[in-house]
């Protein structure tokens, strides 16, 4: 395995999770390799290096505009989208070491792997079954048990099957948008990603709606490898293992949660997370 | 709160007040704009009613001396010979078998391009298609007639040797082709609008950009692309020019496009030109006619707005 930061050392377990069985050691799930981004002539990422430990939640902080959501959809290609943008770098998607964004890599090989929840709720214009079922009809799925077992499977996940298993064949923006949110949620784990991405889920909702996803980003974080950038400090460091914190499109500091919140080796985070600036 | 300090010089914000003289001026220009823009609003409205009004009082007059049942049911429409007939069917099914010729032209082809333009082509393209479709819609449309009359029929006729000088198919097609610029670009405005964020949860998903493109750009859009759909449908309904120069003015109870046939507007124009008599039942018979378009594009306009509330995506 190639990482070009090796994982710190294990964090002393969160006291909120005693009982939890921890694996004897933490995998990189992928690994940054001195990423650079460009928006046409501006470049807005630089020289990052970091890995993203398989089965943890790894929290990316920084005021805004430090190219937190730039980083994040440099993971599944969503820049290939629009001209003029440029990688350099690496980002390795492990076990097998594919270059994410390696010029010869099919960007729909990252993207069947990985999954994405974006800031603001953005549900297809269909039935809140079909757009569950979305990503694995794409995949091939045509048998009615699998998407139906799927369907609930993901929507128990995202802690949205109570409030609507009685109606799942509405449109799905009949849904408040914290409901939205979730079922965008759902949508992304339907294929069972190995890798989430959540882009500031929770800002486009409010106080109670946000409660709600917070809660359920803690319990999918038993399951599945995420990268979320968040503004709530708090909430990073209470379901994160691992934190980035980034300045003007660069790393400045990245450890375990535990070590970044209290023993930060960087006055600049000192700063950021205490609130002196940001 | 009572022991706040005063501004450092001592003086108080007092406000730059508009003096009434202004206000008064401002108010009357308010209430004239008002009502310059209700009197627009009204006239519209009234132009619309006199149209509707002109149409069902000689209609009725039409209606009194020929049954609605004859009207409805009667397969020959011959208002002008001895022995008159008063049949709508003939003419209905002309407009009905070349709109739909046209329309099964139009809404495929402009649906893929209108597709294309939006979710493939680069802007460049984009910036040239779009006025060389808009030149399209601008040619006038007896052009287009005598396109149809003269350059496609005797092609079509190498595929099929007995068609008449005077057919469907002909000028079908053409139209077709006519309304294909307003479906391309009412229906790429619609796809336009769809949100990126949308797209971006389509990739992200692992759609490819067909499959986002059919699966959702085409039904976020809906409600402007059936929009576009119906607009087309009313403007092939309404189309006079061509069918009266390609589709041969007889009157003519056949769905066959290979045959030719008139239809209501070649009917209504063909009569407006000759030299019926105000007030006899032919010339009524005009009223008659163009009270059924109307009444034919007032259902499809009522289809659309239902489709439309039904398919509504708000974003
Ligand atoms: N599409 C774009 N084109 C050009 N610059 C962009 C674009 N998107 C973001 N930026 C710029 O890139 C920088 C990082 O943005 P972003 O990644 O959205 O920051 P964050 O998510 O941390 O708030 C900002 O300076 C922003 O203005
Ligand atoms: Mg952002």
């Amino acid at each position: 395995m190639t990482l070009a930061a090796p994982l710190p050392a294990e964090p002393a377990p969160p006291s909120a999770r005693p009982d939890e069985a921890r694996p004897a050691e933490i995998r990189a799930k992928a690994a940054v390799e001195d990423l650079s981004f460009w928006y046409g002539p501006k470049q807005v990422l630089f020289s990052i290096s970091m890995p993203v430990a398989e089965g943890c939640v790894t929290a990316l902080i920084g005021p805004s505009g430090c190219g937190k959501s730039t980083f994040l959809r440099c993971f599944n290609r969503m820049h290939d989208l629009y001209p003029g943008n440029r990688y350099a770098g690496r980002i390795l998607l492990e076990p097998e070491g594919i270059d994410i964004i390696g010029p010869k890599t099919d960007p729909m090989v990252p993207r069947m792997r990985i999954g994405m929840v974006f800031q603001k709720p953005n549900p297809f214009p269909k039935s809140i079954y079909e757009n569950v079922a979305a990503g694995l009809r794409i995949r091939g799925v045509r048998s009615r048990t699998v998407l139906d077992a799927q369907v609930e499977k993901s929507l128990r996940r995202a802690a949205l099957w109570e409030e609507v298993k009685d109606r799942l064949h509405a449109s799905a923006h009949t849904l408040s948008g914290g409901q939205q949110q979730r079922l965008c949620i759902a949508r992304a784990l339907a294929p069972e990603p190995e890798l989430l991405l959540l882009d500031e889920p929770t800002s486009a909702l409010d106080p109670i709606a946000t409660a709600h996803i917070e809660e359920l980003i803690d319990e999918l974080s038993r399951r599945y490898t995420i990268v979320v950038v968040t503004h709530n400090m708090q909430q990073a460091a209470r379901i994160s293992r691992f934190t980035a914190f980034f300045h003007l499109g660069r790393l400045i500091e990245f450890g375990p949660t535990e070590e970044v919140f209290t023993r930060p080796r960087e006055t600049m985070t000192q700063d950021y997370i205490t609130g002196r600036f940001g | 709160m009572a022991g706040s300090l005063p501004p450092a010089d001592g003086v108080l914000a007092s406000g730059i007040r508009p003096s009434p003289e202004f206000l008064a001026r401002r108010r009357l220009k308010d209430r004239i704009m008002r009502g310059l823009l209700f009197a627009a609003a009204s006239l519209s409205v009234l132009v619309t009613l006199a149209i509707v009004y002109v149409l069902a009082s000689e209609s009725l007059a039409f209606f009194r001396h020929v049954g609605l049942v004859a009207f409805l049911t009667d397969t020959q429409w011959t208002p002008l010979f001895a022995e008159p007939h008063y049949g709508i069917l003939p003419l209905l099914a002309g407009t009905v078998t070349i709109s739909a010729i046209a329309l099964s032209v139009a809404i495929p082809a402009g649906t893929v391009l209108a597709l294309y333009l939006s979710e493939y082509a680069d802007s460049r393209l984009r910036e040239v298609v779009k006025p060389l479709l808009e030149m399209l819609a601008g040619v006038p449309t007896v052009v287009f007639g005598y396109f149809a009359l003269l350059f496609v029929t005797p092609l079509l006729r190498r595929l099929f040797p007995d068609l008449p000088g005077f057919n469907m198919l002909s000028p079908g097609l053409v139209m077709g082709v006519m309304i294909l610029p307003y479906i391309v670009s009412l229906s790429e405005d619609a796809m336009r609008a769809v949100p990126d964020a949308l797209r971006e949860g389509a990739y992200a998903l692992g759609y490819t950009r067909l499959q986002t493109a059919v699966r959702v750009v085409l039904p976020a859009a809906l409600s402007g692309v059936t929009a576009a759909y119906l607009l087309g449908m009313a403007r092939a309904v309404g189309e006079t020019m061509v069918v009266a120069i390609a589709a041969g003015q007889n009157p003519n109870f056949t769905f066959n496009p290979l045959e030719g046939a008139a239809t209501i507007t070649t009917y209504i124009v063909q009569v407006s030109l000759g030299d019926v008599a105000y007030g006899t039942i032919a010339y009524q018979s005009i009223f008659a006619a163009a009270l059924t378009l109307f009444l034919l594009t007032l259902a499809f306009n009522v289809l659309g707005f239902f489709l439309r509330r039904r398919f509504r995506e708000v974003y």
